[in-house]
């Protein structure tokens, strides 16, 4: 075959139309704004880096997320909480998500983003009610515009899509963010919720953390697609992969993603690579699934002291500051430690409260037994 | 009026509902333009538009779980679950966050949401198409569940579902959709809770539900003739569940049948019984007996006669009811 006909053929072939699924698909490679060393890299076409003061509550806020989990994994220990999954390692994604939207946005949580919540501002012994066991959710979700934290895998992922539905039907603009992890992307709801969001064009933005494990279970056995960002495009939801344990590129991506929600565009779909540095939860053995060389090469990659590094390279951080954020830290965590110190006092008569808005006879029978029992018991001991 | 029928009751009430409240929302398969396969959304659509009523992705846990943030959001979602065994895909949604929204958050957030779902047999229904599942969802506290025997009663009834404050699974007989009743609408009958004595009687009382209360009013014309005066209860809401009405009855007649379509074993029958054993032991002549579905999957059509309670098996369990002062014998055993 000669150069010359390789040409013509080339030349008479017919254009390729366009693929219909290019504008949903994710880029190849994860969207990186600083490298793992806090090195700004070249500015990305479509992901102009956040505000430098932004960037610096990012960090303070990671700051404070980060001792706030250290203290509420100490917390497990002195038997002051039931369990606590933490998000060491996970900072980038749990304050960037929050950073990236209004107050009046709609956050639904999973079990894992109590460092989100407080750097969202509720109170973090409100936030640790469910995992010290004295009710189900310890924050006003109506008021705090945040969900309960949602245990059943994926399931938020269509309640994101209702709610930033009808607030769109009443003419809100309110954004709706789902975070989830990779394990919960196999879950049905999962694909039902991207598919409600997006054939009603709810605008909701599928933030996944991908920290590599559920549980014990890798990421191998999650997926067969190239990333979890492709699972948006069967659905005709634009996705997109970033680093997740680069702050800049975590705040930039999700900007860009609830703007494109606000605007009526529909659902996005974020997918965030990092890694949990902790055990599932304080319960967890994770030497059982992975070895320290993996956990010691994501020390490497920690983005808080990325976003450190990087923020004393531009003359945005000096040592005055970083101490002042760690003292900072050190005060809510000396608070909630105090705080957390006494039991709770729970009150068994208000089991019966939140079933339904009047209660059934039966359960005013069963109300009126469990009284009569304590009132036996105080008379007991009295 | 005559020729009135709960089919058409269903879509008044549905079409009263979005009038008044302007929050009441309609979604499911099929429910936009066709109107719903059992038609019961006929209409919406186009009276109320596309974004008041509107067809799903077919995809159950979606359906619910939308409800869920619709409700969160302020809105009053109805949705249709197109058949009974259809509703099973949407059961973690219901059971895990419908039913607990509001004791997870103390009553922050509410599921103000109606589930509607054609249920039960006696159509002729292939498999999945039949399933009475009214004991999954009676077991699940934070729900209510409501099934209508009559024509004003699926009115009222599903009006007072959607104005009630907490999840309403709203199960819908499809044997009694089509059949023609007297009724005026917009009828309004007793609230959620309160259970209504059908045909009165001295002797026995039957208790049941849905589509097994024209079993029980037939059975007891029946006995009529062969000299035995029945009294029927309609449970109509068995969730939150009127334990006065029925044991008042109870107490009067002194004998009980509960008859319900439902698999017997752990339904909704043997708490009944078991209830009104707790509170009228001293009235009772004898146990209190069931007629329920028997304890298989849901037979195929031509076999479903078999399965469900007849006039003739109510009244074969009623002569079983110890008249006179007999042991039951099935439960007699030699040696
Ligand atoms: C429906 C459901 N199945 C199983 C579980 C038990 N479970 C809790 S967390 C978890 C792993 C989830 O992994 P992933 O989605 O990757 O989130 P991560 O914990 O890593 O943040 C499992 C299996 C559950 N909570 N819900
Ligand atoms: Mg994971």
């Amino acid at each position: 075959m000669t150069t010359t006909s390789r040409a013509v053929r080339r030349k008479s072939r017919p254009a390729a139309p366009p693929d219909p699924a290019r504008p949903f698909l994710p880029t190849t490679e994860q969207i990186r704004l600083l490298d793992p060393a806090g090195t700004p890299l070249p500015a990305h076409p479509d992901y102009p880096a956040p505000p430098v003061e932004t960037l610096v509550e990012l960090y303070r806020r990671m700051v404070l997320g980060r001792r706030f989990d250290l203290q509420a994994t100490a917390l497990t220990k002195q038997g002051r909480l039931a369990v606590y999954p933490s998000a060491r390692g996970q900072e980038a994604c749990q304050v960037g998500a929050i950073l990236a939207l209004r107050d009046e946005d709609w956050v639904f949580p999973t079990y894992r983003e109590s460092m989100a919540l407080t750097a969202r501002g509720i109170d973090p012994v409100e936030v640790l009610t469910l995992l010290r066991g004295d009710w189900h959710c310890g924050y006003d979700p109506a008021v705090r515009r945040t969900a309960p934290q949602c245990t059943p895998l994926a399931t938020q992922c269509v309640h994101a899509a209702g709610l930033a539905y009808g607030e769109a039907y009443q003419g809100r603009d309110t954004v709706a963010l789902a975070f989830l992890g990779d394990g919960a992307t196999s879950e049905g709801d999962f694909h039902e919720g991207v598919n409600f969001a997006a054939v009603f064009k709810a605008p909701v933005v599928y933030f996944i953390q991908n920290n590599e494990y559920a549980i014990s279970v890798p990421l191998s056995r999650q997926t067969a697609a190239p990333s979890l960002a492709y699972k948006g495009v069967g659905y005709g939801v634009p996705s997109e992969r970033v680093d997740g344990n680069d702050p800049a590129a975590v705040l930039a991506v999700l900007t860009r993603a609830v703007a494109h929600a606000r605007a009526g565009h529909g659902p996005f779909l974020v997918e965030a690579h990092t890694y949990r540095m902790e055990p599932h939860t304080n319960a967890d053995d994770a030497a059982r699934y992975r070895d320290a060389d993996e956990v010691a090469s994501w020390q490497d990659r920690d983005p808080v002291v990325r976003l450190e590094t990087y923020l004393r390279d531009r003359g945005a951080l000096d040592d005055t500051t970083v101490a002042r954020v760690a003292a900072q830290a050190e005060e809510y965590a000396a608070a909630l430690r105090e705080r957390m110190h006494d039991k709770p006092t729970v009150d068994p008569l208000t089991l019966f409260d939140h079933v339904y808005a009047e209660p059934t006879p039966q359960l005013v029978e069963q109300r009126e037994q469990v009284r009569a029992e304590l009132a036996a018991d105080q008379e007991g001991a009295g | 009026m005559a020729g009135m029928t709960m089919a058409k009751a269903l879509n008044a009430a549905l079409a009263d509902a979005m009038l008044d409240d302007d929050r009441v929302v309609v979604f499911g398969e099929d429910v936009g333009q066709l109107g719903g396969v059992f038609r019961i959304t006929d209409g919406l659509a186009a009276r109320f538009g596309d974004k008041r009523c509107f067809d799903t992705p077919l995809a159950e846990a979606g359906i619910v779980g939308f409800a869920v943030g619709l409700a969160m959001s302020g809105l009053r979602p109805v949705v249709e679950l197109q058949f009974d065994a259809f509703g099973y895909p949407a059961f973690e949604q219901i059971a895990s966050h419908v039913a607990k929204l509001r004791n997870r958050t103390r009553s922050a957030l509410t599921a103000p949401i109606v589930i509607r779902i054609p249920y039960a047999g006696g159509i002729g229904g292939v498999e999945h198409h039949c399933d009475s599942s009214e004991a999954y969802y009676a077991h699940t506290p934070g729900l209510k569940v409501v099934t209508p025997a009559t024509v004003a009663d699926a009115y009222s009834l599903l009006r007072s579902a959607i104005d009630d404050p907490d999840p309403v699974i709203f199960l819908e007989p499809k044997k009694l959709y089509f059949a023609s009743a007297e009724a005026q609408l917009p009828a309004r009958t007793e609230p959620f809770g309160r259970a209504v004595v059908r045909r009165p009687g001295t002797d026995a009382t039957l208790v049941a539900y849905g589509p097994a209360v024209p079993v029980a009013l037939a059975a007891a014309e029946a006995a009529q003739a062969e000299g035995r005066d029945l009294e029927v209860v309609d449970v109509r809401t068995i969730v939150p569940f009127d334990d006065s009405t029925i044991a008042a009855s109870v107490r009067k007649t002194g004998r009980c049948v509960v008859v319900h379509e439902a698999q017997g074993f752990a339904g909704v029958g043997a708490e009944i019984a078991a209830r009104v054993q707790e509170r009228c032991f001293h009235s009772l002549h004898a146990p209190v007996l069931r007629v329920a579905g028997l304890d298989i999957p849901y037979p195929a059509p031509m076999l479903e006669h078999t399965h469900l309670p007849s006039v003739d098996r109510v009244l074969d369990t009623v002569a079983r009811l110890q008249w006179d002062d007999q042991p039951d014998e099935r439960w007699v055993t030699v040696g």
